[in-house]
């Protein structure tokens, strides 16, 4: 073994193969990018959503709402996945990661699919929003970007399992079984093979149809694609609850409470949560009841037990070892001790808190068979999903991030004092976007909708419940300080990676 | 610590605080689980599953057959319309057909209170979805499907149905009317 390949970390002591360093640092910079790309999109998105500003013009909307949607959703988060799996493999286990070619084949294939992605958007070629539901159709080149960054995501995957199989052979880690971080990415990544074969057996009959090679039904489309959109869905709760454990260990020391129940919750999420994607389509024609109450309301309350059990686990987990630290007194010492000025730890504890009250919550009833029908399509699930995947999962991954820059790009985090700030406005934001915007959906407020105060001059337009502009004015509040919380994220970052003091 | 090796053997009896989480979780999951299709029974708002097949050319058929039918006359015998789309009035107790297409909903269903109707809903161009406010119910309008849903309205009145499925440049001008007498 080539020792030159390696450094070894004087914070945590791991050794840290090089060219694994390269490809984390690679794909958390094209993540950040596509966070600025989709954040900017936000910015726009939202203001025309405020019926006091409407900001943009209809196409103009729609385009940049079919942008926000994939650079956010898909780009910013699986970029940043790939990052953390190669960091969870190979920066974990002290191995060097397998196939780094491939690796890199992986970073280019995802980085000319999103090329492809945002240009036939942004050239007006895919007005088709992130569903891309037929018969709504793009250009041809569109659906092959979406194959072309799955396949990279697909082999990010085998490079992750090649590396764990590497470092057990080689022995680069203690006899036993994978830290708990690692098994829950490798958790993530199964369910993320399961994802992009779903994605394959959607896109490239939609490409062969949009080439007119094939006819298409379009129920068996929602079908399918749902089992890649919302299964691709419990690959980020996957990621982001192993990120929960990782900046738990790195901020507090914390350790699982019971490794027996944490990895067992995380197996509940590898076997039950891809089948629960029906809730998507509950108020469609074709599917059965039966089948959809089957779907719906047995087996994901299974997937959602393990969310139970972290919900336990992760916060317990952190208490224990505080009050270890001596922050015994009284019931909530350890509480009020806690390092609330480190940016890492505020952002997961509001990352937790947004996921399980604001997202969990809120998924589990609306995907519920009545509550359903007043949700569906409303604002309300607009909401759910900015909850868990912003609320939760983005703001994870940007607490991570303060981990990240210092061990990987070993670089001292530039304008610290900003960065504290940066989760609170992110999260307070969030908190009162996503209230804003479930409440207001609550009163019939449509997602993806240009114009709900004028219906763009129809005869039939009509005046909705004076308190559904209330919560249009809350969202806009929470959106504005959302941004702002996002753009002081990207600041710091690239500030940090351009000008950083470098470390030794 | 979660970014080591664990214990070599880690498959141990767990503590009594999260037994009993692990029991209250499981009981609220079994709970809630149960009562979905319980609801489903003994509620009175279920998602319909009755669904055809409906090629398109068949099923325009059918709806222009339905809207000549039972279009709404005025004194004068001339068919009532508004804006251009056609109001409708069928048979209490029967069929009635309801279409997205063209960034319109067709035609304006003129329903009475109390009665029973199966509301045939389709799309003749994209994927709508069927928006009926205040109440907000929403449905998807999927093209070649016929998605019978069975209604008996109970309050009067006239009700704005929107989409609220991205249908295209024109989706925010979607808007339609459904009239309870």
């Amino acid at each position: 073994m080539a020792d030159q390949d390696f450094r070894t970390c004087s914070i945590t002591g791991l050794k840290v193969h090089l060219p694994a360093a390269n490809l984390i640092m690679a794909n958390a910079v094209a993540a950040v990018v596509l966070l600025l790309i989709g954040g900017l999109a936000a910015a726009g998105v939202a203001l025309t959503r405020l019926p006091s500003v409407h900001l943009l013009p209809a196409d103009l909307f729609y385009r940049l709402l079919t942008l926000h949607g994939l650079a956010m959703l898909i780009a910013w988060i699986i970029f940043f996945e790939m990052a953390g799996l190669y960091l969870g493999a190979s920066v974990l286990l002290n191995a060097r990661i397998a196939a780094p070619k491939m690796a890199w084949l992986q970073f280019i294939l995802m980085v000319v699919g999103v090329l492809l992605i945002a240009l036939m958007v942004l050239t007006g070629q895919a007005d088709v929003m992130f569903t891309s539901y037929p018969p709504l159709k793009a250009n041809p080149i569109y659906y092959l970007g979406v194959i072309l960054f799955a396949v990279g995501a697909l082999i990010g995957c085998f490079v992750f399992f090649g590396t764990l199989a590497k470092a057990r052979k080689e022995g680069t880690y203690p006899h036993g079984s994978f830290p708990l971080v690692t098994f829950g990415l490798a958790c993530a990544a199964m369910i993320a093979i399961a994802t992009l074969l779903h994605g394959a057996a959607v896109y490239i009959p939609t490409l062969l149809w949009s080439l007119g090679l094939m006819g298409m039904d379009e129920s068996a489309y929602r079908l399918v694609w749902w089992g890649l959109g919302h299964s691709s869905q419990q690959i980020n709760v996957a990621a982001m609850i192993s990120v929960w454990y990782l900046v738990g260990t790195l901020s507090v020391g914390m350790k699982p409470i019971s490794q027996k129940l944490c990895r067992t919750a995380f197996v509940l999420y590898v076997l039950f949560i891809n089948v629960a994607s029906e809730h998507h389509i509950l108020v469609d024609p074709v599917f059965s009841n039966a089948h959809k109450i089957w779907n719906t309301g047995y087996i994901m309350h299974l997937a959602v037990l393990a969310s139970m059990i972290h919900a336990l686990a992760v916060p317990a987990g952190i208490e224990v070892a505080l009050r270890k630290k001596g922050y015994t007194s009284g019931l909530f010492e350890w509480l009020k001790k806690a390092p609330w000025s480190n940016p890492a730890f505020s952002a997961i504890v509001l990352s937790i808190f947004g996921f399980g009250f604001f997202g969990g919550i809120t998924g589990v009833t609306f995907g519920s068979e009545q509550v359903n029908i007043t949700a569906h399509n409303t604002w309300r699930i607009t909401g759910h999903f900015h909850s868990t995947v912003v609320f939760g999962t983005t703001l994870a991954f940007m607490g991570v991030t303060y981990y990240v820059l210092p061990l990987i790009f070993r670089r001292e985090v530039l304008g610290m004092g900003w960065a504290k700030l940066q989760p609170w406005f992110f999260g307070i934001g969030m908190m009162i976007q996503v209230t804003g915007m479930m409440l207001a959906g609550a009163y019939g407020i449509p997602r993806r909708h240009w114009d709900i105060v004028n219906f763009g001059g129809s005869p039939f337009s009509f005046a909705w419940d004076p308190t559904a502009y209330m919560w249009l004015g809350v969202f806009g509040i929470g959106a504005l300080l959302a941004v702002l919380g996002g753009a002081i994220y990207i600041l710091v970052t690239v500030g940090t990676i351009l000008f950083g003091k470098k470390l030794a | 610590m979660s970014i080591s090796v664990p214990e070599k053997v880690w498959w141990k009896p767990i503590d009594k605080e999260e037994k009993i989480w692990l029991a209250i979780a499981l009981i609220w999951m079994v709970i809630s689980f149960v009562w979905m299709p319980i609801y489903h029974y003994i509620g009175k708002q279920n998602p319909s599953s009755e669904s055809y097949k409906a090629p398109r050319e068949q099923f325009e058929q059918l709806v222009n057959g339905f809207i000549q039918k039972y279009q709404v006359k005025d004194a004068n015998g001339t068919p009532v319309a508004m804006n251009d789309i056609p109001v409708v009035h069928p048979p209490a107790g029967g069929d009635a057909y309801l279409v997205g297409a063209g960034w319109k909903w067709k035609p304006v269903l003129e329903l009475e209170k109390g009665k029973t109707y199966r509301i045939h809903l389709s799309s003749f161009d994209f994927q709508h979805g069927l928006s009926i406010y205040p109440l907000n119910i929403n449905y998807m309008a999927i093209p070649g499907q016929d998605y019978v849903i069975t209604v008996t309205p109970t309050t009067s009145g006239e009700f704005p149905i929107l989409c609220n499925e991205f249908c295209g440049i024109g989706h925010h001008t979607m808007v339609g009317k459904l009239i309870v007498k």
